[in-house]
């Protein structure tokens, strides 16, 4: 029974981590799929969301500025707000310019990022990070949630604490991964609704011919800056629910921009570039095969190590991850030459209305 | 004057910001040489001087296990030549599929190969710090006394002073490749109208060739100076120097060699003055922000002036 709940838990948390990396492929899929635009710094817009959040909703500590204590609410819809933000300023700058140059800006905003949540340790507790961030669904059983509304009103404060002491401890689990996909759905769902709406069949047309785009009266700049907000919306929220589902979020680990920003990106090209449905099925694929190469090292360096007296287990453990790494990078290099359109390639939506 | 402003500004504030300019000269050289003949933003490049300072160090371990006590500028000459070959059959294999595509493709691929490169270097030497050089660098007691009996003290040390040597002799070899070979008058060419060098019998393919060699041995320089300032090398080392390189680059206007020597200087210069108290006791800008100088710069340029200080192209 234990081993089939372990496994149960272990498909939640593929689920919830698969979900949080479906919305930043998703966030992606609009600034890139759709406006061909070229972020290299998704990593830092999933900080921003988190520190955000986390910085909004964390109980009163004294590493950190904070014991606001919000309600999550707030946080999730913050966190999209500063994203946002912050991608509009650099949109106003480098937008007009060809993708390499925004490529390289991005990358520059993600250092930055990281510098200012490394360096402002008053309010960010700099590289020792941010901790027990409540968590959607887990923090009503923390004593500071059902002591307040809404649960209060339901029932007395020791009665609510008996009744999650009574529960399974991981009880939230199927409703935080339930969370993050249905987020994901309705998330899905408004993006094709805005693909086969005209803003998006006019972003079509601009990434496809700028002048003539430009030429049939579309304000080309201002439609681009509101696809990269729009991406950055989503990345922020991401990034708000990796913080809730670390609890510990610190700067240059978590949000390592190489690693994360390339496994998103690797999981837009597998699932096909423009393609939302793409987008989601690249990112629980690549996440899949993320995770479970991991236990396929594992299992290798053991039988490796059981084969060769001699072979150091903790350096081959050590350096495990960045063999996956090298296949992950790979990976995109076969699809990238092989089949640029990804597994599902983009459709175009139909013309509708009477010509 | 000299004792109250100048010997403190010069020594530790100006020297070091010319040496780290230096570097970063060197580097953006294949970054803007790349720009302006394949026409992409190469994120792979830092990784190139990264995996070129740990060549080196393997060099000067086999050298000492031979019982050859080397210098590192000693075993840079056979890991330049690792890292130019690394530079073409990445070129080979991972960008010229591209030539013919939209050119994002390309910089995709190479933000791959920026992953690829690091991981690689990850496993074969572990992700750790290693010690390039032992010990404090002191500062050259000959010029230290020939300038102090002039009232003008200067603390240079040896390594900083074989890396401003080194680094004004690569650029002498380049100006005179760029400017009175055959192969340097072809990529200035190609650079300025690929289309029209073909038509006049340039083997384009034969100058792309030679871009990686020329960027690939700069880089390989650039990674080897960083390492004997810096006295360790770490596998992100190469991707902290790919956003000062690329300030540099756009500063000095893309495709301009020299314009990207000025804009390396100028950007290392005020990484390090950045830090000179200015006004009052503190330094201007916390010394945790200096990496965020190079890309303030950056993001004024592309404001102002896309194309650089040396009318650079923007496309």
């Amino acid at each position: 029974m234990d081993i089939i709940l372990g496994y149960f838990l272990y498909g939640m948390s593929l689920l919830t981590v698969g979900g949080i990396y479906a919305l930043l492929a998703l966030g992606l899929n609009v600034q890139w799929g759709f406006a061909g635009l070229f972020n290299a710094g998704i990593a830092g817009f999933a900080a921003i969301g988190a520190y955000t959040y986390a910085i909004l909703t964390t109980a009163e500590s004294k590493f950190h500025y904070g014991g606001l204590e919000l309600p999550l609410l707030v946080g999730d819809v913050m966190a999209m707000v500063l994203a946002g933000v912050i991608a509009g300023v650099i949109g106003l700058i480098c937008i007009r310019l060809r993708a390499d140059y925004l490529a390289i800006a991005t990358i520059g905003i993600a250092e930055i990022i990281k510098l200012v949540l490394k360096n402002e340790s008053d309010i960010t507790n700099g590289p020792r990070g941010i901790n027990k961030i409540p968590r959607t669904w887990e923090h009503f059983s923390e004593e500071r949630f059902y002591s307040s509304f809404p649960l209060n009103v339901i029932n007395s404060s020791d009665s609510w604490q008996m009744f999650f002491e009574s529960i399974a401890r991981w009880w939230w689990q199927p409703f935080f991964a339930g969370t993050i996909i249905l987020i994901v759905l309705f998330t899905y769902v408004l993006l094709e609704k805005l693909r086969t709406s005209p803003w998006g069949r006019m972003m079509t047309a601009i990434r496809e011919n700028e002048m003539a785009a430009a030429a049939a009266g579309k304000d080309v700049t201002r439609r681009r800056i509101e696809a990269f907000i729009l991406g950055a919306l989503i990345m922020g929220l991401a990034g708000a629910f990796l913080g809730q589902h670390l609890r510990l979020i610190e700067p240059t680990q978590t949000f390592d921009p190489s690693k994360m920003t390339f496994l998103v990106w690797v999981m837009l090209i597998a699932g096909g570039s423009g393609n939302n449905k793409g987008a989601i099925l690249g990112a629980f694929l690549i996440w899949f095969i993320w995770s479970s190469s991991e236990l396929v090292t594992n299992g290798m360096i053991e039988i490796l190590a059981s084969i060769f007296d001699s072979v150091d287990i903790s350096i081959l453990k050590n350096r495990a991850g960045f063999i996956r790494m090298l296949f992950i990078g790979l990976l995109l290099q076969i699809i990238l030459q092989r089949f640029p359109k990804g597994i599902l390639p983009e459709k175009r939506p139909a013309v509708s209305g009477k010509i | 004057m000299w004792e109250s402003f100048g010997f403190e500004f010069i020594n530790f504030y100006f020297i070091p910001g010319l040496v780290l300019g230096c570097i970063y000269a060197l580097g953006a050289i294949g970054i803007t040489l790349t720009f302006g003949i394949l026409r992409f933003a190469n994120f792979s490049h830092g990784e190139i001087m990264m995996t070129s300072s740990y060549l080196t160090w393997e060099f000067i371990m086999i050298f000492t296990s031979l019982g050859i006590l080397a210098h590192p500028l000693i075993g840079a000459i056979p890991a330049s030549i690792c890292a130019i070959l690394l530079a073409l059959f990445v070129d080979r294999f991972f960008y010229k599929p591209f030539r013919n595509a939209p050119t994002i493709m390309i910089v995709i691929a190479s933000f791959g190969m920026m992953l690829i490169i690091r991981s690689m270097v990850q496993v074969i030497w572990g992700p750790n710090q290693l010690t390039f050089v032992k010990g404090i660098a002191k500062p050259n007691a000959y010029i230290r006394d020939l300038t102090a009996s002039f009232d003008f003290m200067l603390l240079i040390p040896n390594k900083h002073f074989s890396i401003l040597i080194g680094t004004v002799l690569i650029m002498l070899l380049f100006n005179y490749l760029l400017s009175s070979t055959k192969i340097g008058k072809g990529m200035r060419a190609v650079s300025d109208n690929p289309d029209l060098a073909k038509v006049s019998g340039i083997d384009v393919e034969n100058i792309i060739k030679a871009t990686w060699i020329v960027g690939g041995f700069c880089a390989a320089a650039a990674g080897v100076f960083l390492a004997m300032d810096t006295q360790f090398i770490e596998s992100t080392m190469g991707f902290r120097m790919l956003l000062p390189m690329f300030a540099a680059a756009i500063l000095g206007g893309i495709g301009r060699p020299f314009g990207a020597v000025a804009g390396g200087l100028i950007i290392g210069l005020a990484e390090e003055l950045s830090a000179y108290p200015w006004l009052g006791d503190g330094p201007v800008i916390s010394p945790g922000y200096k990496s965020g100088v190079a890309f303030s710069i950056m993001v004024l340029m592309l404001i102002i002036k896309p194309s650089g200080l040396f009318k650079g192209k923007v496309f």
